[in-house]
């Protein structure tokens, strides 16, 4: 009994109900078939159909309404407004001199952390690469900084990065740098700020990129690198000729992902703040990214629908920049397509 | 010098520069602890202070009594989101991911596309009308609003798909099937003990990430009493005389569970980053 119902349904790709039918002849559908039938038919979507429905709800939908928000007057303290705004907030953006700073800063602070921290990232991973002593621990000593929350990190570090008594003046001190008659201030201009909290991402990251490269770097076969060696190429010229492109996915996958990262950077800048309140980014928004004035215009001026402007406008130069990484990155380490 | 990378022996060079990778890597967590358990004085210090004090109970004391940040009180609720997102994305996300490895329905291609393609939509950016949203439901300001958006994912559907596809086979779904069992039966039975080690590996990186997470819970938990953990670590900080070995103190306390667990799922943590990655 059980054998004939089941043996058509799971392993055959044609559709059950037509065999089921034409095979039970003139027998009526037991609720057994019939709870068997829903069971092969139906209980998939309603296996899949959770993540479908949170995401559309928390996901995709916030992100399709913001456009709309971002065409409203959508202030907390005055709901008199007008509903529409049409375009105003956009247009308002280009002239806001705020939303240029934060983005050249968002630039600068993604710049100084995304390059250096790919290409650490690589150096370690092609260490981690040999055969090491004790190679399960220093896989995952590198992943400390990984499960350090960024909140509790970038208070040590605002703390390394402080002018009169910080570690990271007094480290570059002893190499003969600032010390402590001439003490950098790393919250007065762009370029150190910028320098320090570079700093935090890169310390969060590199252990985390090291080791997607070192799980491509585990599929190379192993006698490209004898070819590579009888050519007379040493360990340095392997890794930028051979390995670097035939991990070319992974690279491009990480590019992407501290783009994305890398853009929407927000709780570091916030914290490196002694008045993190404010989330101005610094006195004069030295180091103000564009989340961070994201989450001052619309959670401190209560301007909603700007902030929606704002985080719309972000959305399109990730996908922009992602793209425009995509494909250098591509070229650069030797892909073809 | 034939030989792949693999295959050699790491030479001095190889060590030095490796342990020098490590003490970046460890040195501010450790710093963290000096300074937890210090006197307000270590922190003015040249050389600086690298020696733990032995304050550490006084200021963790002093963090827990603080009448303006409830310190316990938000531990709890990370403890709750975490556990409650963690147990969500397991079960949500086996069950999806087995659906798509092991089931037929129409369109399971088209559906699986979607889902990997979510994995590229930064969901932050949505973060004023999930705001709105969240407001529309009353979920502002609770625990819900923290939670919800998180219970499953797009990258832990990835996941479970792949191990899924990897190591049950085909044959023993289908026997099972032979015998009567209902689609959750086969869930339970075979697809279930198969999964444990994925299960493992997810569910540290799930709990990892919920717990870290600061800028939603910031948004939505502002002006409670009682935030996350992470937000309370922020507010420690915020005003205009900074204690910093009190600082210092909750950050640690926040910090310690996710070292516990590194500690003892390390080496699943560390497969689990690494597998994830060749396979996208």
């Amino acid at each position: 009994m059980s054998t004939t119902r089941a043996a058509p349904a799971p392993s055959s790709r044609r559709a059950a109900p037509e065999r089921g039918r034409s095979g039970g002849d003139d027998r009526r559908l037991t609720w057994r078939n019939r709870l068997y039938r829903f069971d092969m038919r139906y209980m998939p979507y309603l296996l899949i159909a959770p993540f479908f429905l949170l995401f559309i709800v928390f996901g995709l939908f916030p992100l399709l309404f913001n456009a709309v928000v971002s065409l409203r007057n959508y202030r907390l303290d005055d709901p008199t407004l007008p509903y529409w705004a049409g375009v105003e907030n956009f247009s308002r953006l280009l002239g806001d001199e705020d939303f240029w700073n934060a983005l050249y800063n968002t630039f600068g602070i993604f710049l100084l952390s995304s390059v250096p921290q790919l290409l650490l990232a690589l150096v370690v991973a092609s260490l981690l690469n040999r055969k090491l002593r004790a190679q399960t621990w220093w896989r995952v000593g590198v992943l400390l900084p990984y499960v350090t929350p960024i909140v509790a990190s970038t208070m040590v570090f605002s703390v390394f990065f402080s002018r009169d008594f910080g570690m990271a003046n007094w480290v570059l001190g002893l190499f003969g740098l600032g010390g402590p008659d001439d003490p950098i201030d790393w919250r007065a201009d762009k370029l150190h700020a910028w320098i320090a909290i570079a700093t935090m991402v890169n310390w969060k990251w590199i252990g985390y990129n090291a080791l997607l490269y070192l799980a491509a770097m585990q599929s190379i076969p192993r006698d490209v690198y004898e070819a590579a060696a009888i050519d007379g190429a040493g360990p340095w010229k392997q890794l930028w000729r051979i390995t670097v492109p035939m991990i070319q996915p992974v690279v491009l996958f990480t590019v992407i992902l501290s783009t994305i990262g890398g853009l929407q950077l927000f709780t570091e800048p916030m914290l490196f703040d002694p008045n993190a309140q404010a989330a101005t980014g610094g006195p004069n928004g030295e180091w103000q990214t564009i989340a961070q004035l994201i989450y001052k215009v619309g959670w401190k001026d209560l301007n909603l629908g700007y902030a929606a402007a704002m985080s719309w406008a972000l959305f399109l130069i990730i996908l922009i920049v992602a793209g425009v990484n995509y494909v250098v990155t591509n070229r650069l380490s030797g892909g073809r397509k | 010098m034939g030989r792949a990378p693999q295959e050699t022996q790491a030479g001095l060079w190889t060590y030095l520069f490796l342990a020098l990778t490590m003490l970046f890597a460890a040195f501010p967590l450790y710093w963290m602890f000096v300074i937890a358990t210090s006197d307000d004085e270590a922190l003015a210090k040249l050389p600086p202070a690298i020696v733990p004090g032995d304050r550490f109970l006084t200021n963790v004391d002093e963090v827990f009594s603080l009448q303006d940040v409830y310190f316990a009180a938000s531990l709890v609720n990370s403890v709750i989101v975490a556990t409650v997102v963690t147990a969500s994305v397991l079960f949500f996300c086996s069950l999806a991911g087995f659906a798509f490895a092991k089931l037929r329905f129409k369109g399971s291609n088209a559906l699986m596309l979607f889902v990997v393609l979510t994995l590229t939509v930064p969901n932050q950016l949505g973060i004023v009308a999930l705001y709105i949203v969240m407001g529309k439901l009353g979920w502002n300001g609770t625990l819900l609003a923290v939670i919800a958006p998180g219970l499953v994912t797009a990258f832990g559907v990835f996941y479970m798909r792949q191990f899924i596809v990897n190591t049950v086979p085909d044959e023993l779904v289908e026997s099972a099937r032979m015998d009567g069992a209902t689609t959750m039966r086969v869930y339970a039975s075979i697809v279930l003990p198969a999964i444990r080690p994925a299960l493992a590996v997810l569910g540290l990186l799930t709990f990892v990430a919920t717990w870290n997470d600061f800028q939603w819970p910031l948004i939505t938990l502002s002006g409670t009493d009682f935030p996350t953990s992470m937000v309370a670590v922020s507010d420690l900080a915020s005003g205009n005389y900074v204690i910093y070995r009190r600082v210092l103190a909750g950050a640690f306390i926040a910090t310690g569970p996710l070292l516990v667990m590194l500690f003892i799922g390390g080496r699943q943590i560390v497969r689990g980053i690494m597998e994830g990655a060749v396979k996208s």
